[in-house]
This record gives C-alpha cells, structure tokens and sequence, in this order.
C-alpha cells in the first residue's frame, strides 16, 4: 500500500523529492512581509497619499457618528430645527468627503497593487531566466507555474484591498477606543477586559491556519505540477490508454490538496465569526454595566447611547482585522513560495577580467576535458578536440556516448570540472557570457518553437533581421518549400511548440533559426535526424556555404550526413576512440568502418 | 449553474446545514440592537438592575448560540466549497482526458492547466461566500428593515429609497467591470502560456542570449494583464463607496426626518438609536451582498471558461455497437481502404490522398517519404487519433471504428514520433505499457529496446529518477525507453515513427533484431529516412505529397521507382 501511494506522488514532481527549494522556516513572515513592502516603497509618493485618503475617510466617519450625541442632545431634545439644520448639513459635508476620499483611495491602491504584483512577477521571471540548466532540469514546469498564477493572485487579492483594510481598521480602532475614552473612562475599561482573551484567541486561530495555508499552497503546486506534465503528455496518454491511471494519480494529489485545503478554510473561516461574536459578548457587558452606570452615576442617556453605539463599532474593525489577517497569511503563504525561487542562486556572473569580445574567428580548443552532471557519474574523459576556424568537425558514436555533452559545454550552460576549453585562444572561462554565447547557434537535437509566426520564429536567431532576410534563410535551409505551403505563408501562427507541423518541418524551422543568427560557431545536434536525406542534402550545400570560414560541429548517426567533414570524431563511454577523416578512418578498420558496414548488412 | 450540480451532490446535507446555521446566527444577531434599546429605554429610564441584567443575560446566551452556529457553518461550508473544488477539478481532468487531439489543440495545455486550478480556486471563492454571506446578506437586510418598519414606518420610506438606488449602481458598474474579468482570465493564460514556453525552451533563450527579450515580451504580456487587472477591479472596487455614500446620505436623512418627528413629539430617542443601529445593519448586509457580488462578477468569467472545456464534446467517442461488441483484435492484419484526410474542415487540400494497402499479420512494412508527406499522420490514424475524413481503415477485417479505443489502443503501439518521458522513476515510466508488469517483463522489454545495459549503468538502475520529459538522459536513451515503454504492451501492431533517429547505426539493427526474433511477432509499420533501417523490411511503402508513390520491397523499388533511387543514391558513401 505505502508503495503504491509512493509510487503514484512522484510523477507529480512533488516539491522536495527532486527540487532543492528550501522548505519553509517559521519566524520568516516577518522578513516576507519587508520584502513585499519594499516592493511597495517604490511607490512611496502613491502609498502616502492613500493613507492621507484613508485617514480622511475614517476621520469622516468616525465624527460622523460621534456628532450624532451632540445632534441628539443639543438640538432634537431642545427642538431647535435651525441648529439641526446645520447640523445635518456638516454630516452631509463629511459623509460625502468620506466617500469621494475613499472612492479616490481604493482605484489607487487598485494600481498600486496591480503595479506590485506586475513587478514581483516580472522580477521573478527575470529570475528565473537567469537560473542555470540545473534548476530546469530539476523542477516541474507546473510548479513553477503555479507560482505565478496561484501564490501570486493570493498576493494580489490581499494587496488589492487587505492591506487598506487592515490600516483603515487600525486608524478605525484608535479612533473609537479615543471616543469612549472621552465619554466614559470607566465603561471603556470594560469593554477592554475582553480584549486580552481575544487576542489570545485569534493567535491560536492564526498559527493553524498559518500552517495550513502553506501547506495548501504546496499541494496546490504539486497539483499544478502533475496537471501541468499530463497535460502536455496527453497525447502519448491516449497512446497508452493511460487515462484512468493518470486519474488515478491525480486523485490522490487531489484529495490531498482537497484535505489541506480544508483545514485551511476552516481555521481561516472560523477567526471571524468567534471573534464577532466574542465581541458581541462584550457588548452585551457594556450594555448591561453601562446601564448600571446610568443608574447609579447618572450618565445622560444620549452618551450612553452614543457609547453603546461605539461599542458595537469597536467589533467590525476588530473583526476586519482577524478577517484580513487571514487572508494575508494565504498571501504569505504565497510571497514565501514565490520568494524562494527568487532566493535561488544565478548563473555564476562573469569572472571581472573576463573580455567582451565582438567578433571570433572560431578557432575552437578543447583541452583535456572531463564533465560529469554528477562529480560521481562522469560522462567525459579527457575530451581534447581542435577545430580551427573554417573547419566542420563531425562527431559521432553510440547514443549516450556524450555527443551532445560536449556541445553544451561551449556555450557554458554547464560548466566543467576539468580541462579548458578555448576560443581563439582565450579560454571561455574568461569570455563575457553573453558574447560566448552570442558567437555559437546551437541546433538542439529536441526542436523547440514558439507560439507565433513562422517569420517571428525564424528571426528568434537574430532580432533585427528583415523579413527578406528571413525569408533568404529559409530557402538556405530547405525551409522556405514547405513554408509557402503553409495556408498563410510565413504568417501561419506556430501552435504550441509547433504542433501543427511534421518533426521534419519543425527541425528546419530550427536550423532556419540558427543559420540566420550567422554565427561564427555552428552545432548542428542530430539536427537533420527527422529530414529525408534528399532535402538533407540541399540544406548541406546551404550550410557549407554559409559556414564557409567558420566553425561548425555536426553530431549525426547517419554517416552521410557527416562523410565529407574535415574531421571525424569517434566518441565511446566519453573518450575519443577514433579520429580522422571519412576515407581513413575506413581504411582504419575500427568503430567507424563497423558502423559504416552496418549499413549495408 | 446546472452543470455543477453533480459536483455537489455529495454535499447536499451540507448544503441546507449551513443556510440553517446562518439563520440561527443571524436571528440571534438581529435581536441584539433590539435588546439594547431595551436597556436603554426601559431599564435606564425604569431605574431598574435586575431588568438590565436579565437582558443582558439573554445577550450573552444568543451570543453563545451564535457562536456554536457559526463554527458549524464555517465547517459546513468549507467542506462543501473545498470538496466541490476537488470534484469539479476532477470533472475536467476526466473530461481533459477524454478529448482527441484536435480538442487539445483547441485549447492549449497552458490554458487548459489555469483553467483546471486558478478559475477553479475562483469558483470555490464563491462557493464559500455563497454558503456563508449570499443567505445571510439577504437574510439580515430583511430583518433590519422588518424592524425598522416597526419602529417607525414613515422613516422607513428613506430605506425603500435607497436601496434601489444602491441596486441600480451597482448593476451598472458591475455591467461594466464583468467583460474585464474575462478578459484578464484570457491574458492570465498569456501570461501562463508564456511563462511554459520559457520553461520548456530555456536551451534556446539561453543560446540565443534572449534572455532580455524574453523579460520584455513577458513585461508586455503581465502588463497587460495589469491593466485589465487593474480597469476590473478599478470598477468593482467603487461598489463599497458608492454603498458607504448612499448609506449615510440616509443616516442622515433619518437624523433629519427622525429629529423633527421627535421634536414633534411622536419619536423616542431610543427608537431613534436602535433605527438608526438597524440602518447601520443594512449597511453591513449590503456591505456584504456587494462583496458576493464581487466574487459572482469574477467568478461568472471563470465559470464560462469552465463551462467551456465541460461542454467540449470529444471528437473520437465509441460507437454504443462498439461497447457492447466489446470486439478485440485478434491476429493484427491492417487494411486501408481509399483514406483520405485532412486536419482542419476547411482546408482546401487533403493531406492524406487515396491511400489504400494491407498488412498481413507480423508483416513488416516501412514507410519513407520525404519531410511533411505524412508518414506520422498515416499512422496517427490506426490507433484512431485523429478520425479518418474519408474511406475506411480495418484492423481484422473489421472497421476500427467497431473497437472500443481502449482495445484498440492497448493492441496497437504507436511509439510517437516527439515522444515524451514524464517525471518518475524508469520502471515507472516503463510501466505505462503495463502497469501490471513485473520486473522480470520490464526488464526483457528493456533488452529487446537495447536500454537494458545503459539503465543498469546508472547509479540507481531501474529507480533512477527521470526530469520532466526526461531532460537527463541523452535523444537516444529516451527513444529507447519510449520503445521499452510500448513492447511492455505486448502489442498486436507495433508502429515506430522514427523512433530510432536518435540511435546509432549498430544499435539500431540490434533493435531490428532483437524485434525479429520475437516467436510470434507484431505486425510492424516502421517510418525510418535511413535505407539501412528499412531495407530488410517486407515491404516498403514510398509516401510523397500524401500519397502512396511506389510500394514493394527494396529490390523492386531500387529498379522500379525514381524517388527512391534518388532517395538511396543521397545515401551512398562514395
Ligand atoms: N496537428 C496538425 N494540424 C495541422 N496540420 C498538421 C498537423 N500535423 C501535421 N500537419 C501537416 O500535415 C503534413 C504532414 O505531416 P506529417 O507529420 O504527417 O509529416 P511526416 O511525413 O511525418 O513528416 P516528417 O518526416 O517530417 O515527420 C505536414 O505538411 C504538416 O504541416
Ligand atoms: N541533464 C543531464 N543530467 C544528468 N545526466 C545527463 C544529462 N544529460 C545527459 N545525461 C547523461 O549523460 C550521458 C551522455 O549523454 P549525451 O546526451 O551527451 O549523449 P549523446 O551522445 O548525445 O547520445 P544520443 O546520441 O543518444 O543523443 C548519458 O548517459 C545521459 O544519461
Ligand atoms: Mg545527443
Ligand atoms: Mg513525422
């Protein structure tokens, strides 16, 4: 039974199993709440002049009520209409000011928050995109996701209006605790003894709730995770007739978020009623202690009145208070999530010496180079290649031999344990990233496209290129045939990793792509391996031509595609077994010449 | 709001619970203002304790009663909106998984993913509210003016004043701020939408340096978002001060016809205070039918996206003849018969033209033809995943259609050509073509992929843990795991569509054999652009435009067809 339940929750990705993401610590709300308010600081001048609205709508409000005591006593008793008269015109004045102050106020914070939110989550996505290969290879898209959507739209719902809330309430409280001071010291200090015991209450409701609304957000990630790969895989899905069991699957990361998500509400649910209803208790003993007090010490009727009426106020904003409270420790719950990946450590940045450089001639060194993705699984031995610039150096061996190792560690996405690599003579380490990679187009064996255009992904590969130019790199790479084909040309819009294309089609796109860029180093992985060798060919003509005095690596199994390169690498287990060109490396009679011969068994 | 219902049938004790609760509540509420004036106008005047403590002791029960009412209605109403979260995510991940590919396409997995969470959350928001404030909003607003007649019937003319007036604007803002709410749901799944394409295309920023582009086209697309954001909830958010305004307008107005009557003599102070605590109450009830209303209007627009995928009728369905057949097939011979097809209706052209041949039982038949001369759409169409326009395919003589898709899929393997791993363990991935298998049976499909020996190289063997979509193993070991994954379904046809382009020549052929020498072997259609893979094959079958150009084995094809002598001479090693 613990099996099969283990085995159903890791598909999910479950935070924690794969993702190094820190689980959460107690005591950080503190530091998550200063970090959202820097964030609200940007916005200092808006910020204060939303307090300054806040404060006049409460203060509106409170003298509101409290000239009702002096309208009751001073002119209803008396029968003087023109006093009242008056009167009433103030209490228009205010209620009105209230209103337009509080109108102005609540679109503002609208802005302000929905500012914020577009800063945190731009903030974040820059982020991430600075974050190594590593953190993509080990965390679930989906869960990530969730973090902008779920955890983020927490943030948002409790910065719309929570945060004006809870200081309305604040300034609301003071105000009224003021008021009955002045009407009644005594009265006032027992509707006070309550206090202490609500207070207490409410601490004990938010700590539970606290906890289950972080872990409400995790489920829901874990969830998103799980939806998220499913979904995308729904085609291999139907494949395999995997429905129910992905359902299956996906019941149990339901019903678990379904249990946590309740306990959430509930803890969260009940702070509000308890503690109206503790308050109204309190009010029932000042109403009863205050009528004593009439009696006995003679306060006039219209201040009891008037302070009943404010104890009864004292309650709302109370329970606004514990109400938004609450739904701030969801938006905690969220910012701590969203927060930790901004935590997450970038790409190393660039070593202070390291030099920018503009154009490279491609001379290509590899150096005794060893990799592993784990210090203990190493993947390349001693690796030492030389292309010089205008070379095409082929690579090939059996599959997991490291082909595609080797060419990711030229544009540094991983960086390597031993050995140097160098370009034109200057070792990578101490190139300016960006340059390094701006030099080399790489052709992933996986193709990858975007939602959009056939012509805005082809201009992927370099930004200011025409659609002329476009157009000329894809007749370069065999592309443009079937992109004419297409129901509205260079215009048609990509589906989903273009979903609507064969595999064939999508891989030219890709080499389109990069061929437009005009680097100086090309690596084409496997990246002709879905096209029929006829239009192979005319894309190798077009690629020669191009690439005529730079550098490009070729990784392919089909020997044709790599015969007439000017060196041949052999890779096996990680090590250079072979190398040389097509006829010698024949003549050689070793791994290559056996590759060669099966395929003509 | 039907649709739902069925998501709350499990709930429907519940769902009378808590209204109930909240009667109670809101009785025991209700009567509170009218106590006070008790003490006030009776007990202060009267000079009389034990009148005031008697009532006070009433409060102090009712207060009590609240509480235990409330408690049970938050626990009701929790239960019910968390638990009708979770079965209306089911729903539509049930109805997600029944849909063909040209529904999926549709939608889009990214918008399909915000759907099936965040408007769901939006829609369990309303159900709580509902539970909790929608019967008692109204419910207090009744009582608060009944007693506000009581007390005085000709002030209460100022609440049948202001409360249509309080109506009419809000049905106008919120008439204006609903359409925003849709919209910011549709820019959400931009935002969603991009945000997975950077995930997934992460090698391709990073090599292209995109990196900065990509923070400005996600800074336009969240920006965006914002400024729908910010116009929907700009309009709604009026709602509460334009209530605050309308409400103390009449305050005031009671003041004023409230004190002349007094000073006439026809009014009590008291009274007064206590009509005046009852338009406080309005105030609140109204306070809280506009937050309802608030959470309605966003939720109306996530309901209708719901709505949408609920109400997707799937493409490819069994056929109710199929069902009760229950038909398997049975010895896996493969026939076309004049298929034609095409994706989209309206397409001019079909992609698919005429294409009639038969495979006989463990045939094996390789397809080649150039890039985009639907190789893959072919054989798309034997495991019926996309539904033929015209002609029919038949599996054992009979149409496919007459199978139900379960046994139709579980016998034909497609081993697709974009394959994907998902996060897991090996076996667990493997385990997808037989979540029954044991060890022993993995590890044989393993063999015959050629995958066994490098699984057994890794640190964790079988349990190693994969990324998603197998982001840690190399092109060639994820092909082979995806061949492993579909030999475990012991399949009647198995179909390769290019699942052996990523592998080395020798491994290749190894596979080749070891699929051989299976005793009773599958019928098998191989798509390959190497002649090496396919000149052993029975058959071959040459594709160019959609349509079947040549067939026959190599021998006959070398001298009788033109494309495929070019096709093998591009592949000579002079
Ligand atoms: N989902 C889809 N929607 C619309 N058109 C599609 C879809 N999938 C493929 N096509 C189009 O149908 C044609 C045939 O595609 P198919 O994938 O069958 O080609 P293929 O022969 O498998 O090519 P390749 O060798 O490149 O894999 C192509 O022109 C392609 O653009
Ligand atoms: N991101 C990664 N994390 C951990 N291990 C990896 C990762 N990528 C590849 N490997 C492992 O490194 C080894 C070499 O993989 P690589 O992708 O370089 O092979 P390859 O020669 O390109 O093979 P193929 O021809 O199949 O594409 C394999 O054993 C693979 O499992
Ligand atoms: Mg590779
Ligand atoms: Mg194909």
């Amino acid at each position: 039974m613990a099996e099969t339940i283990n085995r159903k929750l890791t598909p999910a990705g479950l935070p924690g199993r794969r993702g190094k993401i820190s689980s959460e610590k107690p005591g950080n709300a503190l530091r998550v709440f200063g970090r959202i308010f820097t964030y609200l600081g940007d916005q200092k001048l808006s910020m204060f002049v939303i307090i300054l609205l806040l404060l006049v709508n409460t203060l509106a409000t409170l003298s509101g009520s409290y000239l009702l005591r002096p309208t009751i006593n001073k002119y209803i008793i008396p029968h003087d209409i023109a006093g009242l008269i008056n009167m009433i015109a103030v209490l228009l004045a205010l209620y009105i000011m209230g209103s337009v102050a509080s109108m102005i106020q609540n679109r503002m914070m609208i802005t302000v928050a929905q500012r914020t939110i577009h800063k945190i989550r731009t903030d974040l996505f820059c982020r991430i995109q600075s974050l190594p290969l590593q953190f993509f290879d080990s965390h679930s898209h989906g869960e990530l996701m969730s973090r902008f959507t779920n955890d983020l739209d927490n943030l948002s719902d409790s910065l719309n209006t929570g945060i004006t809330q809870i200081l309305s309430s604040f300034l609301t409280l003071t105000g009224i605790l003021f008021m009955m001071l002045y009407i009644s010291p005594l009265l006032t200090i027992v509707t006070l003894v309550i206090v202490p015991f609500m207070l207490w209450v409410a601490g004990r409701i938010i700590n539970k709730s606290k906890t289950y609304f972080s872990a409400q957000q995790g489920a829901l990630g874990a969830l998103d995770g799980y939806v998220e790969e499913m979904i995308r895989g729904q085609k291999v899905v139907k494949v395999f007739c995997y429905e129910k069991n992905a359902l299956d699957d996906f019941e149990v990361l339901n019903k678990d978020l379904r249990d946590k998500a309740t306990h959430a509400q509930l803890y969260s649910g009940v702070m509000m009623p308890v503690i109206q209803n503790l308050n109204t208790i309190n009010f029932a003993l000042t109403a009863a202690v205050g009528g004593i007090i009439a009696i006995v010490k003679g306060l006039d009727i219209g201040g009891l009145a008037a302070f009943l009426q404010y104890s009864r106020q004292f309650g709302r904003p109370v329970n606004e208070i514990s109400n938004q409270y609450n739904s701030l420790q969801a938006a905690l719950a969220g910012a701590e999530r969203i927060f930790q990946i901004m935590d997450e450590i970038p790409e190393k940045p660039d070593e202070p010496q390291a030099e920018s450089l503009q154009k490279i001639n491609g001379d290509v060194e590899f150096r005794q180079v060893s990799f592993g993705y784990s210090p203990a699984n190493p993947v390349l031995k001693k690796i030492s290649v030389m292309a010089k610039a205008g070379q095409k150096i082929a690579i090939v061996g059996s599959t997991g031999a490291g082909k595609t190792t080797i060419m990711n560690l030229l544009p540094r996405f991983y960086d390597i344990s031993e050995g140097q690599i160098f370009i034109d003579g200057i070792n990578i380490v101490n190139i300016k990233r960006d340059d390094l990679r701006k030099s080399i187009a790489v052709v992933f064996q996986d193709t990858h496209l975007f939602t959009s255009t056939v012509m805005e992904n082809i201009r992927y590969g370099r930004l200011e290129a025409t659609d002329q130019e476009v157009i000329s790199a894809a007749q370069l790479s065999g592309a443009d045939s079937f992109i004419k084909r297409l129901p509205k040309g260079y215009l048609t819009i990509l589906e989903s990793d273009g979903g609507n294309l064969s595999q064939g089609q999508r891989q030219l796109l890709n080499i389109a792509r990069a061929t437009i860029a005009r680097p100086s180093i090309l690596i084409l992985d496997e990246a002709t391996s879905s096209i029929d060798t006829r239009t192979e060919i005319i894309i190798q003509k077009g690629i020669d031509q191009l690439m005529k005095n730079r550098t490009s690596f070729v990784i392919a199994h089909r020997l044709s595609t790599v015969r007439n390169a000017d060196e041949i690498i052999v890779l096996e287990h990680g090590q250079i077994i072979e190398r040389g060109n097509h006829e010698f490396l024949l003549q050689l009679k070793g791994r290559y010449y056996q590759l060669y011969s099966a395929q003509f068994d | 709001m039907k649709s739902y219902f069925p998501f709350l049938s499990n709930y429907r004790k519940a769902i009378y619970l808590a209204p109930l609760l909240v009667i109670v509540d809101v009785i025991c509420e209700i009567v509170q203002p009218e106590l006070m004036s008790k003490i006030v106008d009776v007990g202060v005047k009267q000079k009389s304790l034990p009148y005031i403590l008697h009532i006070g002791m009433i409060m102090l029960i009712l207060s009590l009663i609240a509480i235990a009412a409330n408690v049970g209605n938050v626990y009701f109403s929790s239960r019910t909106s968390v638990g009708f979260a979770a079965e209306l995510r089911k729903g539509i991940f049930t109805k997600i998984q029944t849909f063909s590919f040209s529904n999926l396409d549709k939608f889009g997995s990214a918008s399909l993913v915000t759907r099936l969470t965040n408007d769901v959350n939006i829609l369990q928001d309303l159900v709580m509210m509902m539970l909790r404030l929608l019967i008692r909003a109204p419910l207090m607003l009744l009582f608060a003016v009944f007693f506000a007649i009581r007390i005085n019937a000709g002030l209460a003319i100022i609440i049948a004043i202001a409360i249509p007036l309080l109506s009419l604007s809000i049905y106008f803002l919120l008439h204006r701020g609903l359409p925003y709410f849709e919209k910011m749901q549709a820019k959400l799944d931009i935002v969603t939408r991009v945000i997975q394409e950077n995930l997934i295309n992460v090698r391709v920023v990073k090599s292209f340096v995109r990196e900065n582009y990509e923070n400005k086209q996600f800074d336009l697309a969240s920006g965006d978002l914002r400024a729908m954001a910010v116009k929907a909830s700009g309009i709604v958010v009026l709602i509460m001060p334009v209530m605050q305004l309308v409400m103390n307008i009449s305050i005031v107005a009671i003041i004023w016809f409230g004190g002349v009557e007094i000073i006439s003599g026809h009014f009590q102070v008291g009274q007064l205070m206590s009509f005046i605590t009852y338009i406080t109450q309005i105030l609140m009830s109204l306070m809280m039918l506009a937050m309802s209303i608030m959470t309605f209007s966003r939720a109306g627009a996530s309901s209708k996206r719901i709505l949408e995928v609920l109400n997707q009728q799937p493409d490819i369905l069994d056929s109710d003849e199929a069902i009760l057949k229950n038909r398997q097939p049975q010895k896996g011979k493969i026939e076309f018969r004049k298929v034609y097809f095409k994706y989209q209706e309206q397409s001019p052209e079909f992609v698919l033209k005429d294409i009639s041949f038969t495979a006989s039982p463990g045939e094996t038949i390789a397809i080649i033809g150039s890039t985009g001369s639907s190789k893959s759409t072919l054989v798309q169409l034997i495991p019926r995943l996309y539904e033929v326009t015209g002609g029919q395919i038949l599996i054992d003589g009979a149409d496919i259609r007459e199978y139900t898709l379960e046994n139709l899929r579980n016998r034909v393997a497609l081993v697709l050509q974009k394959n994907e791993l998902f996060s897991g363990t090996i076996a667990q991935n493997l385990r997808w073509g037989n979540p029954q298998a044991t060890q022993e049976q993995i590890m044989t499909a393993a063999k015959i992929a050629q995958a066994h020996e490098f699984i057994m190289s890794l640190p964790e063997k079988y349990e190693s843990v994969l990324g998603q979509n197998g982001v840690n193993v190399s092109g060639g070991q994820k092909q082979r795991l995806c061949i492993a994954r579909s030999l475990l379904k012991n399949p009647l046809i198995l179909i390769l569509d290019d699942s052996t382009s990523a592998l080395d020549i020798q491994t290749e052929a190894n596979v080749r054999a070891a699929l051989k020498s299976n005793s009773n072997p599958p019928t098998m259609l191989i798509i390959a652009q190497r002649i090496s893979s396919i000149r052993s094959a029975d058959r071959i079958l040459l594709l160019e435009n959609g349509e079947i150009n040549g067939i026959g084995t190599h021998e006959e094809l070398i001298h009788g067809n033109k494309i495929y002598q070019e096709i093998y001479h591009s592949q000579q090693l002079v």
